[in-house]
């Protein structure tokens, strides 16, 4: 287990981009997060308030009449049934904070969920998949997998809206860092938004049980300096390597079945039932963050992802190690 | 002290023993709500046990990050049928069992309003749970796919539909529990029968032990929320047999229709649960404290608050799912007004304390135990109630450690605190009062344990339902915690096995009223014989024994 | 202070004047409440999908009005009426005409129910997993004929005890029970055939 830590920190060097591991709801670092944490701090504030007083009045009511040991008459105490004021007062006090909770909330739900877009926004749609994201951006004609990659925004005047939907079950994207969560809904668009303050590396989960891999449906968004995010585009938007070296290599994939599933661009391969994997070595994960994304890593999980991600959609083809030289050779060459 | 009435002969016919056949059909064919409660309640534990040994493993697999102590599918079942069972299988017949037994000798009764309703409602509940736990066999299904269902205990669509869980897990979920469902409805027409018709000459309405209001709000909830899901989950069993379209995005239906539709059940079911626990620390305080329940018009008040607002909260389990920001609000708002009858329940319960002569035994301590555990349930209740503070938590593991917090802290404390209390009166026999205080402290330490530090793991990301976990995410101490402490909470539960068997057969004998208690139980043998009081009893206010024990400044003439 | 001893309300007066409820009233009243709540949700189904079938038939293409049947059906409960008051007065040769015609009233209201789902399901060719409209369709009218079923074989049930010989006007308050049953399956209907036949389509 120490080694998937290490070996993500030292992609996440490689990247020079920070990664923030630890995916704090109180470290928020864009501005949905935010609007949620300065309710959150409020609503602490109050519920806190509330515990320690009601509270220390339990705790001091049961030491202050507890029946001492050397009472030994069967006197009652007064028999008291009641009191109108105070069931008045403990009744208009709650009230009254819980209007306020309302108020606040409301205030903070109609600014996070009708939010416009600001002037410069990036439109993204994710698919969830039984257990991988799919992730298409319509404005440059690009589709990827598992990764986000969206430009920062220090200044706040840049945003990426995000449409959500599904192909099969109800899945829930959740970067903490960047926003709460919102639903993937087969036959339904939701759409959420995040403008991440800094370059950097945010983990995130599925958090809606989706089935047997729900917990291996890691998220990252890695957000970058706008110049960065053009360049990525860019190289992203470019059709698959096409090293003449691999020739051999490449026919040989393209000759199995995984051009069932995968799709590489500039290939024959067009299946749309696994992820795209055009630029498979660009992404720093496997299996939708089961693995990093290393040469053994890649090796074990084409010859069988069963070993890593038991139950996930993709089979192991049971290929000779030959075969399996080949792809693996040729899928190291998708850069 | 004087009992109202006293039982002409033991009830066990000295000399005679019953041969096995005999005792089993005693039980097997018994309408004697006294036994069915019993019966209930047994059942109950005996699937807590079960369910408790399944979180078991799943906090063994937790422990540490990336463990291999079960795989994916075998946790997938666990945390289903554990929710599934801890809900139904165990909550559900504590509503019944509490109620079947007590609320007859409460009001003054021969036996429940329906008694034969009665042992039907018993023997769908045992068979509903049985045919969910036949899956483990039965289901295998033709494709040979799936064994217990493993969608969740809230069974989302589409993940339920016949594409997406093959075999015939989920059948058994959903038929298990509307079979199990039916025998609760069966209950609760009983209750509110029972206790509209029966009541002894001078118990008015207003007159009633608050244990018995408790419980007759909670069977009306029952009869209000039960069909939802009994309708949700034949358009389940429709859509997985007969192609029906329901659920079936690709027809054009909706996947967010079944969370309505369940949730508007799941919401006042988690009510109804807790409202056994809310009925006995109402009995037990008092009696532990030597005052009178504060505020008996209010409580009543309060109850009947929470039966109807909880009605009208379900979408907060929704916050996520994209619905506009009005209906966001407007379930916002009705979820934290629920939490004000609740706080005045929490105060009326300290204010009865207030200025009595708190006596600390066993039932006592676990009353105390509980107010503190369900403030804090409640208000992180409250916490999720905020939608946007509900973004973050929605799915995560705070909100386990909160619903654990209700559930563990709340309604299995008051449980407990309940069984300590009223064993006496079923069995004849004192639990040990020693092995009662261990049973609590490792309980309750073991408790928190467990279910604080998740409240920590949720704040850092760590969604729900998930096998495993990376290093590095900063969850791993938390777990880790939570792990040691289910050590704790299994050796109070062991305690409390050992004190049950141990007592039932040397317990001290208790006699008709060894709490000094004020309802009309106390005044009646223990155990109660079959035909409960030799005459019955007339009531002149709601502590019929405190009046007859305290002629000379009776309740009735302040009621 | 004087320990005096208050004076009780006598239990005799207490008893003499109490007066609760019966209990088979309390138990037919909430189980039709929560009857009428299992239906609300197909209802509240079929009300939410109108107009949201991707592919046909759709209602206005197939649905006729069950005017004989809805007929039928509503006059059960008149004649059910009239039975039960031909057995409060002891006529007991009314009440079993008057039985017998609630019966087959109901019958022929199941017949026509039947017959309409043939023609649905073999010459329209709509059945529950069609459309969203079939599924709604089949399932809340299925449910009510179900509960027609349950409370025709009850009928059938005193009938039969009836003819036997069973002094049923012992059992007046029971039959008045089942009565209510047979009201609220006929209320139900009413609200079905609303949102079905006038509204859906």
């Amino acid at each position: 287990m120490f080694e998937y830590a290490l070996a993500a920190l030292l992609q996440a060097q490689a990247s020079g981009l920070p990664m923030h591991r630890i995916a704090n709801i109180f470290k928020p670092l864009a501005t949905p997060a935010e609007s949620e944490y300065h309710i959150a701090v409020f609503v602490l504030a109050i519920t806190g308030a509330i515990f320690v007083v009601v509270g220390a009045l339990i705790i001091s009511t049961l030491i202050r009449f507890r029946r001492r040991s050397d009472d030994n008459s069967h006197q009652e105490p007064p028999q008291v049934y009641g009191s109108n004021q105070i069931e008045v007062a403990w009744t208009v006090i709650p009230i009254l904070i819980v209007f306020v909770l309302i108020g606040v909330s409301a205030r903070v739900i109609a600014g996070v969920e009708n939010a416009s877009p600001p002037a410069s926004t990036l439109h993204i749609t994710l698919i969830g998949h039984q257990w991988w994201w799919e992730v298409e951006y319509p404005d440059f004609k690009l589709i990827t997998a598992n990764e986000i990659h969206v430009p920062a925004s220090p200044d706040g005047k840049t945003a990426t809206y995000l449409n959500l939907q599904s192909m099969d079950v109800i899945h829930s994207f959740w970067v903490p860092q960047l926003s709460g969560k919102t639903d993937l809904i087969p036959n339904r668009t939701n759409y959420t938004w995040i403008d991440p303050r800094e370059p950097g590396i945010y983990l995130g989960n599925c958090a809606e049980y989706c089935g047997t891999q729900h917990a291996n449906m890691l998220l990252r968004v890695i957000a970058h300096k706008p110049d960065d995010f053009e360049k990525w585009a860019a190289e992203q938007q470019k059709p698959a390597e096409d090293d003449p070296q691999l020739s051999e290599a490449r026919a040989a994939f393209e000759s199995l079945a995984c051009v069932n599933c995968h799709a590489v661009r500039g290939t024959a391969a067009v299946g749309k039932v696994g992820p795209d994997l055009t630029h498979l070595m660009s992404r720093q994960t496997i299996g939708a963050g089961v693995l990093t994304n290393t040469p053994e890593h890649l090796r074990a999980w084409v010859n069988d992802p069963q070993q890593a991600k038991p139950g996930c959609m993709m089979p192991s083809m049971k290929l000779t190690s030959p075969q399996l030289d080949q792809v693996v050779s040729y899928l190291e060459s998708l850069k | 002290m004087a009992s109202i009435d006293y039982p002409l002969e033991h009830p066990r016919i000295k000399g005679r023993e019953f041969s096995f056949s005999e005792t089993l059909y005693k039980w097997v064919a018994t309408v004697d709500h006294k036994r069915l409660g019993l019966m209930y309640i047994t059942s109950a534990l005996l699937f807590l046990v079960i369910a408790g040994l399944m979180a078991s493993a799943m906090r063994i697999q937790l422990a540490v990050p990336n463990n291999h102590f079960v795989g994916p599918e075998t946790f997938n079942r666990l945390f289903t049928m554990h929710g599934t069972t801890m809900v139904f299988l165990v909550g559900m017949p504590i509503v019944a069992g509490f109620s079947n037994y007590l609320v007859p000798l409460m009001i003054g009764a021969r036996d429940m309003a329906f008694p034969r309703l009665n042992a039907f409602g018993f023997w769908m509940f045992l068979f509903g749970g049985l045919l969910l736990y036949y899956s483990y066999f039965g289901g295998g299904g033709l494709s040979g796919a799936g064994s217990a269902p493993d969608v969740g205990w809230f069974a989302y669509a589409p993940l339920t539909s016949s594409a997406f869980s093959r075999g015939h897990a989920t059948d058994y979920w959903a038929l298990g529990i509307l079979a199990a469902g039916i025998g609760t409805v069966a209950s609760a027409i009983n209750v509110i029968a029972t206790t509209l018709c029966l009541r002894c000459p001078g118990m008015t309405l207003r007159k009633m032990p608050m244990f018995v209001w408790v419980m007759l709000i909670d069977s009306w909830m029952i009869l209000l929320a039960f069909p939802p899901l009994t309708a949700a989950q034949v358009m389940l069993e429709l859509d997985r047999y007969l192609g029906a379209n329901f659920f079936n995005t690709q027809a054009g239906g909706s996947a967010v229709l079944w969370q309505h539709y369940f949730w508007i059940f799941g919401h006042p079911e988690v009510y109804i649960l807790i409202f056994p626990a809310f009925a006995i620390v109402s009995e037990v305080i008092p009696i532990f404290s030597r005052k009178p329940l504060f505020g008996r018009p209010a409580m009543v008040g309060a109850v009947v608050a929470i039966g109807f607002i909880s009605m009208g909260v379900w979408a907060h389990h929704m916050f996520a799912v994209g619905m506009t920001s009005w209906a966001n609000t407007f379930f916002a708002a009705s979820s934290m007004l629920v939490g004000v009858p609740t706080g005045i329940k929490i105060f009326n319960w300290t204010a009865t304390m207030y200025g009595g002569k708190i006596r600390f035994a066993t039932p006592m301590m676990f009353c105390c135990a509980f107010l503190l555990q369900f403030l804090v349930a409640g208000l992180t209740g409250i916490m999720l109630a905020v939608t946007p503070f509900d973004w973050q938590l929605h799915d995560s593991y705070f909100v386990v450690a909160h619903f654990h917090f209700t559930l563990i802290g709340g309604l299995v404390f008051g449980v407990f605190a309940g069984i300590y209390y009223w064993f006496p009166k079923a069995i004849g026999r004192m639990l040990s009062e020693k092995l009662g205080k261990w049973h609590f402290w490792l309980f309750c330490i073991g408790f928190n344990m467990t279910f604080i530090p998740l409240h920590f793991a949720g704040m850092l990301g760590m969604p729900r339902r998930v096998y495993t976990y990376a290093p590095g995410r900063g969850w791993e101490v938390w777990n880790l915690i939570a792990s040691i402490g289910v050590l704790f909470q299994a050796a109070g539960i062991l305690c409390f096995i050992w004190n049950v068997v141990r007592s039932s057969i040397k317990g001290e004998i208790a006699g008709d009223d060894p709490w000094d208690g004020w309802t009309l139980e106390w005044g009646t043998s223990s155990p109660p014989p079959e035909y409960n009081f030799e005459k019955l009893p007339v009531a002149r206010s709601s502590r019929p024994l405190w009046d007859l024990k305290h002629p000379q400044d009776p309740d009735w003439k302040y009621e | 202070m004087a320990a005096s001893i208050a004076v009780p309300p006598s239990a005799a007066a207490l008893e003499s004047h109490w007066k609760m409820p019966d209990r088979g009233m309390i138990g037919i009243i909430f189980l039709i409440v929560t009857e009428t709540v299992l239906f609300s949700m197909f209802v509240i189904a079929y009300l939410i999908y109108i107009g949201k079938s991707l592919t046909g038939p759709y209602p206005k293409d197939v649905l006729d009005i069950p005017v004989v049947a809805t007929i039928c059906l509503l006059s059960s409960s008149l004649t059910i009426v009239f039975a039960e008051h031909a057995l409060k007065h002891n006529h007991l040769g009314r009440f079993k005409l008057w039985w017998t015609a609630t019966i087959l009233l109901g019958l022929e209201f199941l017949t026509a129910t039947g017959l309409e789902w043939r023609e649905l399901i073999y010459k329209d060719h709509l059945t529950i997993s069609t459309n969203l409209f079939g599924t709604t369709f089949y399932s809340l009218v299925g449910l009510h004929a179900s509960h027609v079923i349950v409370g025709l074989t009850f009928l059938l049930l005193v009938m039969i005890v009836t003819l036997l010989g069973f002094p049923i006007q012992t059992q007046l308050r029971r039959v008045l029970f089942l009565s209510w049953y047979w009201h609220f399956v006929d209320a139900v209907w009413v609200i079905v055939f609303t949102v079905v036949y006038v509204i859906g389509r």
